[in-house]
């Protein structure tokens, strides 16, 4: 049998990142021209992704339907995290609500494309674009 | 012989660091610069993958990963012992948690989209993903 190697936490930061600059996920959030800005950094991945889950789902419980989710600081993401934004996206819909992204990473942008989903989500360079892009549709 | 192996604890927290990994060997391994995104993002997919597998059927067991460098190809392969699931190709990561919200198979679906060359074998001890970049020739 395999022997089972646990690499700990800040092996693996000392390794790739040093100590100072790693981010798992940070996530904030804000109301902004009455949408809610969803701020994430780091990386969503299998590990991560159900603490973004949990804040989109605790959005919408609250009352949040019109969303958009800034992902300019995100650095890694993977299809647990398009599953995340697909489930967030079909939440907000249920309410007539919507949910857009922001994106100008094409390391990011890449994984929206072979997908097919950058025809699922709105995909704005800026907050800005994004919030006038959901109020001209209005 | 692979290059590299490491066998992890079926747990998300692990897959980052087998990204790591991969990535670390593929670059020693002269993958180009601009495919190294693609080598972390398939490996993670597939590792992913794995780790579901691992924690709906036998989450005691690692999950193993070989990284080959030869022949001017840098090859991955992820195996994992989870049992196969009652249908499709296995219910992918993307779908957990979050109920129906992309549908199964989706990860394999996404290592299509990046690796050179995919193959999934399956069997009923498991599944295989083994995949591909090209990778500088050695010199002589």
């Amino acid at each position: 049998m395999p022997r089972t190697v646990i690499w700990y936490r800040h092996d693996v930061r000392a390794w790739s990142h040093g100590w100072e600059d790693f981010v798992d996920l940070k996530l904030d959030h804000h109301t902004k021209d009455g949408i809610e800005i969803v701020d994430v950094e780091g990386e969503i991945d299998v590990y991560t992704a159900p603490r973004l889950r949990e804040l989109l789902i605790e959005l919408v419980n609250n009352g949040f339907y019109q969303l958009v989710v800034n992902m300019e600081k995100v650095e890694f993401l993977d299809s647990t995290g398009l599953g995340v934004l697909v489930g967030g996206l079909k939440r907000v819909r249920a309410h007539d609500g919507s949910l857009d992204l922001v994106c100008t990473q094409e390391r990011i942008l890449k994984i929206f494309r072979i997908t097919g989903l950058t025809k699922v989500f709105g995909i704005h360079d800026t907050v800005d674009a994004a919030i006038t892009a959901r109020r001209s549709e209005k | 012989m692979a290059t590299v192996e490491v066998s992890f604890t079926a747990l998300p927290a692990h897959v980052r660091t087998a990204r790591l990994v991969a990535t670390a060997v593929a670059r020693r391994s002269g993958v180009a610069e601009s495919l190294l995104e693609e080598v972390r993002l398939a490996v993670g997919e597939a590792c992913s993958r794995a780790v579901e597998a691992h924690r709906r059927s036998c989450p005691g067991e690692p999950v193993r990963i070989a990284l080959t460098d030869g022949a001017g190809r840098f090859e991955v392969e992820v195996t994992d012992t989870g049992a196969r699931p009652a249908h499709g190709t296995g219910q992918s990561a993307a779908s957990s948690g979050d109920g129906q919200a992309l549908p199964p198979g989706f990860g394999i679906a996404v290592i299509a989209g990046l690796a050179d060359h995919v193959q999934v074998k399956e069997t009923p001890a498991g599944t295989s993903i083994r995949m591909s970049w090209p990778s500088a020739v050695p010199a002589d």
